[in-house]
């Protein structure tokens, strides 16, 4: 367990090293950066097997970091943290796979991609809030320049409007805390951005001030999650990223703001959650539905994708306002199954599909017969569209279905309106599995296209593996969620949740 | 009390080793290089200013502390550390002149910026009105003659004599302030003044005279609605010029104004909660802030110029200071001094670093830098530069692990204990975390130029000069190491 903040910093110094290797070669910096994500990945890995769930939150270093301000670098990691973190050196390895193509520039992306890796890493074992605050802005600023320098449709619209969300969003969150801990050091404690010790001060603050805290922190920290309305950022940002990009963008950044809600705003300011709940849910709601329905009328195959990831991220956080031990522990299980799921989705189109096809239009692909061009794109997104449905055997199963479960133990008219989204979810998915991957099969009329005449490029061997990696993944957690579960719920019934979530286990 | 000369000797030999400095590269100029090209003898007499400013530092460093000559001077740990601080940015400005274009008269531009310093180093320790006074027209003359040194350039002089009529208007409300707050309490000593300010009510006359001290004060920071100047100054005047005036320039003024403000003029500072506190100078100071913050970042959206553009936020970081001198308060008998000046010696910091890469790419480029475009292509024209244009820019924008982060997060956390969210400051603080939001976008605009827009096919490598390209790296390397540990700094405050 002790070694696991070894990532954080392998993955700063692997950014440095590619950054270097990259001036050389772009060779030698892809092999840099494969090397550093699988260490780290090896690293979680390794933690993962001798994490013992019972012991709760595991403090894995602590010092004093800034005393003036009662600053401490307080790295601790649980079941909820670990989860994240496995899906994160997954993510990392798999991402690094399916950019093995970028030419241009390859030393910069990579050092990029290490260094939003390196602060997501950061921000998942934070337990002092500085700390967490900044992994989480180290995590924001690459995304900029990975989405500008190497996206593709509009890509600075898009990479602007997604940092400055993001910037919006954390601004909220750094207002948040420090009322909090101006709060906490007006009611007589020490100071300290120490997440336990604002929880404990937390207990004294006036209810305005609960409310207030809570509403700036979990807005702030929702807005990366995608919470309706503040998801536009989402689609854009992730149409326009290039196709690693995408993949950490929707499979663990947008994880980062659920997880900061997880771990900061519930826990520490309980009185504004139970006030604040039932906007949450219905917030969560609308996104599941509405942005299902928009994603069913995306005529570009990206898009689909994107809106997906904004209805899939409003389950998590139904979950996390359904504030049990049932429904969170879904909403923490579908955070790693939409991260999987989400990147499986994102390499398909924006890797397999379009740096071949060079189209990602819905009517540009329906007259190709991919299923046949690239078989193995076809197999992929067939089980990726699946898994992002909720069939069973796949990790979206478990997770929703925990979901749903929880919330209606908190309200059965919220289960019953989110369920509606499972359905819109299998709408869009066979839309677009259907149009983009056997469109010719309703018209068989259609001659012999003049695609066979240019083969499109075989499906390389990088991209295998890193695919099968993720659908590995889907489905182990699909065939046995206990394993997550059994980290999870542990977490949830530490003391550090008592006050924010009431009853209810599996 | 018998004047202890000797003690003032020694209290002022940093300053002794600056005029040292100066005169000897103007003598040597005169004398020894007269047949040497322009660049050779910019050359030797940077050396110099060099030498002078490294030998004034380690006086600071290992010289005495405490009150000198009666009170005049205070060399407390602000007093040092403020010293310490312009220097070391006076020195990183150097470095950066090296880097840019050539100027006719060097061994005077050097020359001038070290009786500017000298300014500054005494305006870090006035402990008394008529010194404070002297010492803050020493350094604003020497930079009214800076900003327009670059003869061949209208709008140089242009911003020399904006920068001039401003700096005359706001030195004349600033003496005719003091000769008011003398008139009221009988004294020019800042600790006598507190004392007389104590048994005495906010008179008509009093408060005139708060208010032309803000007013020089608010010239001096650069802050609405006395910003009229600055995107001129920054756009016209040769980059080191700027780069001083926006760096050293503001750490001296800021501590000087914090401390007649605060240990001179406390008593009379009133409730900065505008609408229903009490009177005194921190209601207008808190005006004043929010203005600049309001003014500075939404005048720099709409802005092409580079120069200008940092003109703007210098604007708004000015709102950002003066909330750190509000938050001094914050500490027991206004001691949270350490916030604000960690910000501005970050921010001095980080805009020397921005300007000096202006000024090399200025050199390189045929139609010098002033638009955003013009800085096009930089990470492949020079990935040094380029990366650390990157570093002083997150910086300004306020990303950790940067100093310029934490110099901003320390602010606010002081200024949020003055009473919360909904305390006196709160509703600054809250703009001011509202407005980093805003500011992001057009320093992202500036990064875009420079790292992500493609440049035309047939770029020309930037050449950097040795000690240039040291001195951008130490920057940059500087705003890493605090912004990773502030305590470095903090622990010496």
């Amino acid at each position: 367990m002790n070694a696991l903040p070894c990532t954080i910093y392998i993955s700063f110094l692997g950014a440095l090293l590619a950054l270097a290797a990259g001036m050389r070669s772009a060779a030698t910096a892809r092999v840099v950066a494969l090397l550093t994500a699988l260490t780290s990945c090896g690293v979680t890995l390794y933690a993962a097997s001798q994490f013992v769930p019972s012991q709760g939150l595991q403090t894995l270093i602590d010092v004093p970091w800034i005393p003036q301000l009662g600053i401490r670098y307080h790295l601790a990691a649980d079941g909820i943290s670990l989860t994240l973190i496995v899906l994160t050196g997954i993510a990392a390895v798999a991402g690094i796979l399916f950019s093995w193509n970028i030419e241009e520039r390859t030393g910069e992306f990579f050092a990029l991609f290490l260094a939003l890796i390196g602060g997501v890493y950061g921000v998942f074992m934070s337990a002092d809030g500085f700390t967490l605050f900044v992994f989480y802005e180290i995590a924001i600023v690459p995304k900029y320049f990975l989405i500008a320098n190497w996206g593709s449709t509009n890509r600075e619209y898009g990479a602007m409007k997604l940092v400055l969300y993001s910037f919006a969003g954390s601004a909220l969150v750094l207002a948040g805390l420090l009322w909090a801990y101006a709060a906490a050091i007006a009611h007589g404690a020490a100071p300290s951005f120490g997440l336990g010790d604002i929880a404990q001060a937390a207990t004294q603050f006036s209810r305005h001030e609960q409310l207030g805290m809570f509403a700036l922190v979990f807005l702030g920290f929702a807005v990366l999650a995608g919470m309706f309305p503040f998801h536009t950022w989402a689609p854009t940002g992730h149409v326009a990223a290039p196709t690693a990009a995408s993949m950490l963008l929707a499979g663990v950044v947008m994880k980062l703001g659920a997880y900061g809600c997880l771990r900061v705003a519930m826990p520490l300011f309980p009185v504004g959650l139970m006030f604040w709940q039932p906007l949450i849910a219905w917030l969560a709601i609308i996104g599941i539905i509405y942005a299902g329905l928009v994603a069913l009328v995306q005529q570009d195959f990206k898009f689909v994708i994107g809106y997906s990831s904004v209805s899939h991220m409003g389950f998590v956080l139904l979950g996390l306002a359904a504030a049990n031990t049932t429904a969170v522990s879904g909403a923490v299980l579908q955070m790693f199954s939409h991260g999987v799921i989400a990147g499986l989705l994102f390499a398909v189109v924006g890797r397999m599909v379009y740096e071949r096809t060079h189209t990602r239009q819905l009517a540009d692909l329906r007259a190709m017969p991919l299923h046949r061009l690239m078989p193995f794109a076809a197999m992929t997104f067939v089980l990726a569209g699946l898994a992002s449905m909720g069939m069973p055997g796949f990790s979206g199963f478990p997770a929703e279905l925990t979901i749903l479960i929880g919330a209606w133990k908190t309200s059965p008219t919220w289960a019953l309106v989110a369920a509606v989204g499972v359905l819109i979810a299998a709408a869009f998915t066979l839309r677009v599995l259907q149009v983009s991957f056997f469109g010719t099969t309703e018209g068989t009329a259609e001659p012999a296209s003049h695609h066979h005449d240019h083969p499109l490029p075989p499906i390389t061997w990088p991209e295998r593996v890193g695919a099968l990696l993720l659908i590995a993944a889907t489905l182990y957690v699909g065939l046995k969620p206990d394993i997550l579960l059994d980290w999870i719920t542990p977490a949830l019934q530490s003391p550090l949740f008592h006050a924010a979530l009431k009853g209810g286990s599996l | 009390m018998s004047p202890d000369y000797l003690q003032l000797l020694r209290a002022l030999y940093p300053e002794i080793a600056l005029v040292l400095g100066a005169l000897v590269a103007l003598g040597l100029d005169l004398t020894v290089a007269r047949r040497h090209t322009l660049e050779e003898r910019r050359g030797m007499s940077l050396w110099i200013g060099t030498l002078a400013i490294v030998a004034a530092m380690a006086h600071v460093w290992l010289g005495s502390r405490g009150s000198v000559f009666g009170g005049v001077l205070m060399l407390d740990k602000l007093a040092v550390a403020t010293r310490f601080g312009v220097l070391g940015l006076a020195l990183l400005t150097l470095g950066m002149v090296r880097g840019a274009r050539v100027l006719r008269h060097p061994a005077e531009y050097v020359a001038i910026i070290l009786f500017a310093t000298i300014g500054f180093t005494l305006m870090a320790a006035a402990q008394q009105l008529l010194v404070a006074f002297l010492a803050l027209e020493l350094a604003s003359l020497s930079l009214y003659v800076l900003a327009g040194f670059d003869k061949t350039s209208p709008a140089s002089s242009e911003a020399a004599l904006k920068y001039f009529l401003f700096g005359g208007v706001s030195a004349a409300f600033l003496l005719f302030g003091f000769s008011l707050i003398y008139g009221v309490t009988g004294s020019i000593e800042l600790g006598e003044i507190a004392h007389q300010l104590t048994v005495q009510h906010l008179t008509p006359l009093l408060i005139v005279g708060l208010v032309m001290i803000l007013v020089a004060f608010g010239f001096k920071a650069a802050a609405a609605p006395f910003q009229l100047w600055a995107p001129d100054v920054y756009e016209g005047a040769p980059p080191a010029s700027a780069a001083l005036i926006a760096s050293a320039s503001k750490l001296a003024g800021l501590v000087l104004f914090t401390r007649l403000l605060w240990n001179g003029l406390g008593a009379t500072s009133g409730s900065a909660a505008t609408a229903t506190g009490q009177p005194g100078w921190l209601p207008v100071l808190a005006i004043i802030s929010g203005a600049s913050m309001l003014l500075g970042n939404l005048g720099a959206l709409a802005q092409t110029n580079v120069r200008r553009l940092l003109a703007y936020s210098a604007i708004s970081h000015a709102g950002a200071l003066l909330l750190g001198v509000i938050a001094v308060g914050a500490g027991s008998e206004h001691r949270m001094v350490w916030p604000v000046f960690f910000y501005a010696a970050t921010y001095g910091l980080a805009t020397v670093g921005a300007f000096g890469i202006v000024g090399v790419v200025d050199r390189a480029n045929p139609g010098g830098c002033q638009r955003l475009t013009d800085l096009v292509g930089l990470y492949r024209r020079s990935p040094l530069l380029a990366g650390c244009l990157a570093i002083f820019i997150l910086s300004l924008a306020g990303i950790p692990p940067l100093a310029g982060f934490f110099g901003k997060f320390a602010v606010f956390a002081a200024a949020l204990q003055l009473g919360g969210i909904s305390g006196p400051a709160g509703w600054l603080t809250v703009l001011a975390i509202a407005m980093s939001a805003v500011a992001l976008y057009y320093y992202l605009l500036i990064l875009k130029q420079a790292l992500v827009v493609k440049p035309a096919e047939s770029v020309q490598r930037i050449a950097i000069p040795p000690m240039t390209a040291l001195t951008i790296l130490v920057a940059a390397a500087l705003i890493v190491v605090l912004g990773v540990c502030p305590s470095l700094v903090l622990s010496r405050l």
